[in-house]
């Protein structure tokens, strides 16, 4: 089962990506988005977000009719809460629920963008992005 | 359960003549005669010509005013339901999503339940089913209630008892193989699909004898010719044999497999022919810069041999897809004059917003229009090819990895999705449950692993420009190739529509609504809300002697993805107008059954 082997990455990606964590905590947001406009990490994250997680969140974190909106969720989790659900999965199956969340531990094209796709959503809960394909700094798409 | 003595007697003769050979083909004579009577709903498709039509005309027109829910029943599972209820005599088999529960019913009491069959399922598989942990419904054939098991075990359950009579696993779930189409019972076999088009399955239908669930004959939609069941030379498509290596040969090194082509839709029968026909879905990955050639067969239409599986003609409607636009829509057969001229044809509402009418003998394309004036990625298709002219700026293979398609409709859920239309010999009209939103795609490049998605593309949905409707339901003439009226309607409308002898025709829509129109006219007759948005099929049968509707309500799907925050933009530009909407605001989460009559 990925679990073990999950949480072996899962440290790992803590491990190298702890400066997230601490940038959190001296307020300096974990993502760039200037007039609207982000930069390449951020970007990212929504690419990754939608190969991976749209097919249960929703289009742009919004939710869907089975999995949580996470601009809310990420009100209250913070970094070190979202990789462990991220990398480990969830289940929620009382009461009539049947809604499982997969260990992302093992996807590469989840768990090595873990930044990116918190810093994106993070953007859309904190109401510094909108909805839809963000514009890139620096492209001419207006 | 009525016994129908007249009928056995009727069929001595051929039912003598297979006995001598051996083969229980009680399950043929049986359902082909079930399938004419409009009392009971005995599969998943109304009949094996998927035409969702009813002689019943209890309920009509003039009448339908006055319908109102009669008895409900709760299913106790939250998830989306989709398909419908079977009544077979006097009990009615309910199905549910994720854990799949099946429940006989007792009509002449009350709808007790007689017996309830719980499978133990890995939640696992839940995550591993792209479009929510949907079930379209069991079949019933020769005492069996047969179901697909969302973990991709073939069960068959005695229908009187519930208990389990044999099982076969069709599939392996790490490897991102699962199952929610309904399966279909043909003569002695089961015919069954594979879901997993998001996660780079090889795509294939198979057949499973009904006795005890052994493997009959298993057919690939992408690979080697063995694989496939063709045959080079008689095989055709436009008429013309495909020749050798017809897939292989349109994939890159090993891409076939990992190459999709699902069969996750509905499957359809023409008795006299003994062909079967399904459609297959998207090529995997939804990055079409990773996939050269014309990746065949998928987005394909086969017509195959009910008892050896050989494919008898194909036809590929979007080679190299590059919109996800899965061909696995439902093949509604139907005698009906195309172009002036009397044809068995089918008819098929793709994913991709063509409408095509082909001979379903000959495998020849006799019309290919769009049924969504929106439609815009193709200008028409070519009648001498079969291919459609694709518009550069909405070909995401052209524009590129890495690079926004923009305003490309119809957005990957297409014009329609597995909703099933519904045709009224009576009128000659299908009725169409459409989507009507556009989207932005963007692929970029993806790795394949076993049991993760394999999806290498995001994308943004909207309404078309100017419009704030999201879906309609449509009279279309499939022999002219036009619409007759259209509905619009707030969301998509996802659920399978009904066409009755009594002039109505019935849907649901996504906040709840059980609508009846008149066939003529598509007006409004009846609605009413029922608990949570509607992506089942409308049923219809009697029980003592009265006719009812039945139907599931219970939100998700792929609508519950797109739908329940909202879509991405609101492209009306209106203003105060164009409201940006939320299912969310209009139904919650639900698993009723509604049960519709007049009395």
């Amino acid at each position: 089962m990925p679990s073990r082997i999950a949480a072996a990455v899962f440290s790992a990606a803590l491990v190298s990506v702890s400066f997230i964590g601490i940038a959190s905590a001296q307020d300096e947001p974990p993502y760039v988005v200037q007039n609207g406009r982000v930069d390449q990490a951020v970007y990212n994250g929504y690419r990754r977000y939608g190969e991976a997680c749209m097919r249960c969140h929703g289009p742009d974190g919004a939710g869907s009719s089975y999995a949580p909106d996470l601009t809310s969720s990420l009100k209250r989790l913070d970094f070190e809460a979202f990789a462990n659900t991220v990398v480990n999965g969830r289940k929620n199956l009382k009461n009539g629920n049947e809604n499982v969340m997969p260990a992302f531990g093992t996807t590469e094209d989840v768990v090595l963008y873990l930044n990116d796709i918190y810093g994106y959503l993070k953007a859309r809960s904190d109401d510094q992005l909108g909805r839809g394909r963000p514009k890139r700094i620096g492209d001419d798409d207006s | 359960m009525t016994t129908n003595k007249i009928g056995l007697l009727g069929c001595t003769a051929l039912f003598g003549a297979l006995l001598a050979i051996g083969s229980p083909a009680r399950a043929n004579d049986e359902l082909l005669k079930l399938e004419k009577d409009p009392n009971q709903w005995v599969m998943p498709t109304g009949n094996y010509a998927n035409q969702r039509y009813s002689t019943l005309n209890q309920i009509t027109a003039a009448n339908a005013g006055k319908l109102h829910p009669v008895w409900t029943f709760s299913t106790g599972v939250l998830r989306g339901h989709e398909g419908g209820p079977l009544v077979i005599g006097d009990t009615m088999y309910v199905h549910t999503p994720f854990p799949n529960n099946v429940f006989a019913l007792d009509l002449n009491d009350n709808g007790k339940v007689l017996w309830k069959y719980e499978p133990r399922q890995d939640p696992n598989v839940i995550p591993v089913m792209c479009c929510d942990t949907v079930n379209r419904g069991v079949a019933y054939g020769d005492n069996k209630i047969i179901l697909n098991q969302a973990d991709a075990k073939v069960v068959a359950l005695d229908a009187k008892t519930g208990k389990e009579l044999w099982s076969v696993q069709n599939g392996d779930a790490a490897k991102g193989e699962t199952m929610t189409a309904a399966p279909m019972i043909v003569k002695d076999k089961v015919i069954v699909g594979i879901s997993g088009g998001e996660f780079g399955v090889q795509g294939r239908l198979t057949a499973y004898n009904l006795k005890d669930g052994s493997l009959a004959w298993k057919a690939y939609s992408v690979g080697p010719d063995k694989e496939l069941l063709i045959d080079p030379v008689k095989t055709t498509s436009m008429g013309k044999p495909i020749g050798e290596n017809s897939s292989v040969s349109t994939w890159q090194g090993d891409q076939w497999k990992t190459g999709g082509g699902s069969t996750w839709g509905w499957y359809s029968y023409d008795p006299a022919l003994n062909l079967i026909y399904y459609g297959t879905g998207n090529p995997s990955t939804w990055n079409p810069v990773q996939r050269p050639g014309d990746n065949k067969w998928s987005m394909t239409i086969f017509a195959r041999d009910a008892d050896t599986g050989v494919a008898k003609w194909v036809f590929q409607m979007t080679p190299h897809d590059e919109w996800d636009y899965d061909g696995v829509n439902e093949m509604i057969l139907a005698d009906i004059d195309v172009k002036g001229k009397p044809t068995k044809a089918l008819v098929h509402f793709d994913r991709n917003g063509f409408e095509y009418t082909l001979n379903r003998e000959t495998g020849e394309l006799l019309l290919a229009e769009k049924y969504d004036p929106a439609v815009n990625w193709a200008s028409k298709i070519d009648m001498t090819t079969g291919r459609p002219e694709v518009v550069a700026q909405f070909s995401t293979q052209h524009n590129g990895e890495d690079k926004n398609s923009r305003n490309i409709c119809p957005a990957a859920l297409g014009s329609k999705d597995e909703q099933p239309a519904a045709f009224s010999p009576k009128t000659g009209l299908f009725y169409v449950p459409t989507n009507h939103v556009c989207m932005d795609y963007e692929p970029f490049k993806v790795s394949y692993t076993a049991g993760q998605p394999y999806v290498g593309a995001t994308l943004a949905m909207f309404p078309p420009k100017g419009d704030n409707n999201l879906g309609n339901f449509i009279a279309y003439d499939a022999g002219q190739g036009k619409i007759i009226w259209s509905d619009p309607e707030p969301f998509s409308v996802w659920s399978g529509a009904l066409a009755t002898a009594g002039d109505i025709v019935a849907y649901g829509t996504l906040e709840g609504y059980l609508k009846i129109v008149d066939a003529k006219s598509g007006k409004e007759l009846y609605k009413f809300k029922t608990p949570s948005g509607i992506i089942g099929n409308i049923n219809t049968y009697t029980h003592g002697g009265k006719q009812y509707l039945a139907v599931y309500s219970g939100v998700g799907g792929w609508a519950g993805i797109g739908m329940a925050a909202g879509l991405s933009k609101d492209n009306d530009g209106l203003g105060a107008v164009g409201a940006y909407k939320s299912l969310s605001n209009y139904t919650q989460l639900g698993g009723v059954m509604t049960v519709f009559g007049l009395e």
